[in-house]
């Protein structure tokens, strides 16, 4: 029994002094609750609309005003005519569009009918569901108090439309995001452990006594999973479109250039992980936390990001998944070119050289 | 076996700082061609340090030093060319077999097909491994894997082979069997230079140099290191060095 109990005390040290330990038995669920805890919030926030009022009346200004002083909303813009529709969804950043048909108000007063057509961004399904519900649900407050006042039966129509996804189909939201999740697992956390892997066994060392530059090492550990990633995006953008009938709006090439930026950009964050673990297991575990789970929950592929607390929303900055997702997104949905995603690109462009720099920098000075 | 003067290793002054920690403190020393040289020093006594510059993977803060006839400032490329590696982790990869081994670190070293070809044959003879030339490392047992692992990192025929405890947690005959492997080395002309915990094995040295807090405090052959600190064995030269620098 005195030796049992003196066994698991022993336990017990093992676990105290070790952080990695402590870190997966207490830290991991903390984190966890956190993230999903914020992330996952159905809640609308701050979502950006254009309003087209063709009419310009106090009605449709009070309806407006109800919509805009929400909370939920923000007024993004107003808009002139309809050719200006395509361009602010196309800005990325208006979510919805309401637009009042011309003569609302006197409609409404002469005929008891009157029309509103909201237009809302459906590349994110969930998001933009959520969006015209709100609306709806405004416009019919509206209506309520209004009924009160007159004391007649009157109707305000509402015709929804959902853009670029018009079936609202989840699959063209989980495509772009399984090729990010994906590109992202094979290439820094394969990379990450495999060269952990080395150090771990020890033959890492008999690599950098040889001839061998360092550079070539790193090539020749990652060249393969650039390879087999390559592939992976090429298979699920195939099977995006054959099985689940996804279209690939934009140009394949621009994805394809895309997609390798993007891989870069995980390899370079594999390469700087296996600089600072020395075994498989930190590696692993360090792929999971620090790359992992931001890409899947912060990157805005299950979660909209527009309805996440600023603190993460500002931690989602840093995901380079969230920067490829809206890439994809528009290349593969839209079908926008390079002149409305460059500014994306060149935040991509920007993370792959800052970390291919330092992962450089940090594995020869693991050398010294 | 240690008729040549020829300077192998040519070490001046060697300095190695981190940020103020010297790890190497102005080591002088210089090892013979076809010499086994021991390399001892208590865990920090700056032995990696120094055997790191020595294999070109890292530059001395300052110091003359030649390995091979060549510069370790300049030429790191012509150094790692000749020299060998083994450390005590034998270092093969367990997931490949005999053959894809040695075809592996053959290949890296640059050889030609038909030089990986002719040595993987002549090797898979000499150490009886012709039944298990196809078998993944991982089922040898270890005294195999560690003969090959030697082999292996002669097979560039390197001038100089630096063995980093490559005995640790070895078994006395595996030992043995492998200091034999050292001898038939040596004899042929490569220049065997080891660190070892094991003061026994000291004995089988050629000459010994004893690191303590990065200096070089005794260097010689373990005869007249013995009657130099009046000791039986190297083991006692070692703590009374130890000690002294303690005291002092």
């Amino acid at each position: 029994m005195k030796r049992f109990l003196g066994f698991v005390k022993k336990e017990f040290f093992h676990i105290f002094r070790d952080y990695r330990t402590m870190i997966v038995l207490f830290g991991l669920p903390v984190i966890q609750v956190l993230i999903f805890g914020y992330a996952i919030n159905t809640d609308l926030k701050d979502a950006h609309v254009a309003i087209l009022d063709n009419s310009k009346d106090q009605m449709t200004r009070q309806i407006t005003q109800k919509i805009v002083s929400s909370g939920y909303f923000m007024l993004g813009e107003n808009l002139n005519s309809t050719a200006d529709i395509e361009k602010s969804f196309r800005s990325g950043k208006i979510k919805e569009v309401i637009i009042f048909k011309e003569n609302f108000a006197r409609d409404y007063l002469k005929d008891g009918k009157a029309k509103i057509q909201l237009i809302a961004d459906a590349s994110d399904p969930n998001n933009a569901n959520l969006i015209v519900n709100y609306t709806l649900a405004i416009i019919n407050n509206y209506q309520m108090s209004l009924m009160k006042e007159f004391k007649i039966p009157f109707q305000i129509t509402p015709e929804v439309r959902m853009r670029y996804n018009p079936e609202l189909k989840s699959v063209f939201m989980f495509v772009p995001g399984i090729i990010t999740i994906l590109l992202m697992l094979v290439c820094a956390m394969m990379t990450s452990i495999s060269i952990a892997r080395e150090k771990e066994m020890g033959t890492m060392e008999i690599l950098l006594v040889s001839p061998l530059k360092p550079l070539q090492i790193l090539a020749g550990k990652v060249i393969p999973y650039v390879l087999l990633s390559f592939v992976n995006a090429i298979t699920i953008i195939l099977m995006g479109k054959w099985v689940f009938g996804m279209p690939v709006t934009g140009s394949y090439l621009l994805l394809l250039g895309v997609s390798i930026l993007f891989i870069i950009t995980a390899l370079s964050l594999g390469i700087f992980i296996s600089t600072v673990a020395n075994n498989q297991m930190t590696a692993m575990f360090i792929s999971l936390v620090g790359l992992f789970l931001p890409t899947i929950l912060l990157s805005g592929f299950i979660f909209p990001i527009e309805n996440m607390p600023v603190p993460l929303q500002i931690l989602s900055y840093i995901v380079p998944a969230k920067w490829f997702i809206i890439v994809i997104k528009s290349i593969m949905l839209k079908g926008l070119g390079v002149t409305y995603i460059w500014k994306e690109l060149c935040v991509l462009f920007g993370m792959a050289v800052f970390f291919i720099l330092i992962s450089m920098r940090k594995f020869k000075i693991r050398l010294e | 076996m240690i008729n040549s003067s020829e300077k192998i290793i040519e070490v001046k002054n060697l300095v190695k700082k981190f940020g103020s920690f010297v790890a190497n403190d102005h080591l002088t020393f210089d090892v013979f061609k076809g010499e086994i040289f021991g390399f001892l020093g208590a865990n920090g006594a700056g032995k990696t340090t120094a055997m790191k510059i020595l294999c070109g993977l890292s530059k001395p803060t300052s110091g003359d030093v030649k390995v091979a006839g060549f510069d370790v400032y300049k030429q790191t490329e012509e150094i790692k060319k000749n020299i060998g590696y083994m450390s005590q982790r034998f270092s093969l990869y367990e997931d490949l077999t005999t053959v894809e081994n040695i075809r592996f670190y053959a290949g890296i070293y640059g050889l030609t097909n038909k030089e990986i070809k002719e040595r993987s044959e002549m090797l898979i003879n000499k150490l009886g491994l012709d039944n298990v030339k196809n078998t993944l490392l991982k089922s040898l047992p270890l005294g195999w894997k560690q003969k090959l692992a030697f082999s292996v990192a002669l097979i560039h025929n390197p001038k100089i082979i630096f063995l980093d405890e490559p005995t640790s947690g070895v078994d006395p005959i595996t030992r043995r069997q492998f200091w034999e492997m050292i001898y038939e080395a040596a004899n042929s002309g490569v220049t065997v230079f080891i660190t070892t915990h094991y003061m026994d094995e000291a004995e089988y040295c050629n000459r010994v140099s004893i690191m303590v807090d990065g200096r070089i405090e005794a260097l010689d052959k373990p005869g007249l290191l013995k009657k130099q600190f009046e000791a039986e064995t190297m083991n006692e030269v070692f703590l009374k060095l130890a000690r002294n620098i303690q005291e002092v």
